[in-house]
């Protein structure tokens, strides 16, 4: 086919697309939805999970997970469009790691070290791991399905962010359940199972993504 | 934001609501553009440029597969260029895996072609055609190659309009990933 053909057949195709955003947001409220129907099958709430909204510790757990999925998502939006610029979101995306090593040091200064280890290990370390990723799963598979509509220069890399968003929604859920509140349990079990999700996320991504 | 990007973007937003011809128009404007840019890709990675014509159509179709990625309210030129910038390393990328075994058909190859024929503008790559299944064939070759409209295509393939436009955007998918996958 000469180029002045091929022409003739994409104009001929031309049709209003839907928006980028308008698709993703509607695949990430079903991602949303698919964790909270997960954690309410396999887990729920703990028993006082609403008394606990008082405990700086126990809010704190969502205030780490949060701020990863929310800037995971404002940077992978720019990932998906070619020639945009990370501008703020390549910072924020740092803003939770940062507060969870800030958490990680009030802790420390906080706790006596004897006690530490009890506060990493905690109780749940192997409930963590395997429910994090578990309840994150089919919403990293509805982002990454999202995400085939974008055009991403390194498909690895915005896979690996739809894990990020997975992992942050999937831990906030499972946050509610899990009685360790510690920073030092955060910072250890919920790290490696969101990297658990995010390590998944990059691999189908760099096949999925292509274009 | 340049006069030109201005005027590429009013074609873009025209196109984006369904105008075709304004479509078309920015299409045949970028062509040229493109086909200078990878001319100069290909030949400063010492390849030759009459390989540029498949990194042109690969462009051209992933601006339009991926149209939905720009924003109307953003310039157009930055997103163009990431997507040519992005198919010609990938052609690039292509080229190089199988680089370390450039065999001398490959240089008779290129040594047999006259040096200034343009036959990259002419060359027909109905090769690629043949990943598309049957249907999407007719109707991609019918629209494409001899130009007929939608309607008319729909009419001599006894298909309805509808399954012509599916036809035809499922096609042109194919085409694209055809020419990404195509082992060179």
């Amino acid at each position: 086919m000469k180029t002045d053909d091929l022409i003739r057949a994409i104009a001929a195709d031309a049709a209003p697309a839907p928006s980028l955003q308008s698709r993703f947001a509607l695949l990430l409220g079903l991602a949303v939805a698919a964790a909270a129907t997960a954690f309410w099958i396999l887990l729920g709430p703990r028993d006082d999970a609403v008394q606990s909204l008082g405990q700086l510790r126990f809010v704190f757990k969502f205030v780490v997970t949060l701020s990863l999925a929310v800037p995971a998502i404002g940077l992978v939006l720019r990932l998906v469009r070619p020639g945009a610029a990370l501008g703020i979101w390549r910072i924020a995306i740092l803003l939770s790691p940062g507060l969870l090593a800030l958490g990680v040091a009030l802790e420390l200064a906080a706790l006596p070290s004897s006690s530490w280890r009890e506060a990493m290990v905690g109780e749940n370390a192997r409930l963590c791991l395997t429910y994090v990723p578990l309840i994150g799963l089919a919403p990293l598979g509805l982002l990454l399905l999202a995400l085939r509509q974008g055009a991403p220069a390194h498909p690895m890399r915005a896979g690996a962010v739809a894990g990020l968003i997975a992992g942050g929604i999937a831990a906030s859920f499972y946050a509610a359940h899990c009685p360790d509140d510690s920073p030092l349990f955060v910072a250890v079990w919920y790290s490696i199972a969101i990297t658990m999700l995010t390590v998944l996320g990059a691999l189908i991504g760099s096949r999925l993504l292509r274009w | 934001m340049s006069e030109r990007d201005a005027e590429w973007a009013a074609l873009m937003r025209a196109g984006l609501a369904g105008d075709r011809a304004a479509y078309a128009e920015l299409l045949a404007v970028l062509a040229p553009v493109l086909r200078a840019a990878a001319r100069r890709g290909l030949v400063r990675a010492g390849m030759p440029a009459n390989d540029a014509e498949d990194v042109v159509q690969e462009t051209l179709l992933a601006i339009h597969l991926k149209r939905q990625t720009w924003q109307p309210d953003q310039p157009i030129g930055p997103w163009i260029r990431a997507i040519a910038r992005n198919k010609l390393v990938d052609a690039l990328r292509r080229r190089g895996r199988r680089g370390r075994e450039v065999d001398i058909d490959d240089l008779s190859d290129v040594l047999a072609a006259p040096p200034e024929a343009d036959d990259s503008l002419t060359r027909d790559v109905a090769r690629h055609l043949d990943g598309l299944s049957a249907g999407q064939r007719q109707v991609v070759q019918a629209i494409a190659v001899e130009g007929v409209s939608i309607r008319d295509a729909a009419a001599r393939l006894l298909m309805s309009e509808g399954a012509v436009r599916v036809a035809l955007h499922r096609g042109l998918a194919a085409l694209a990933m055809k020419l990404r996958e195509r082992p060179e």
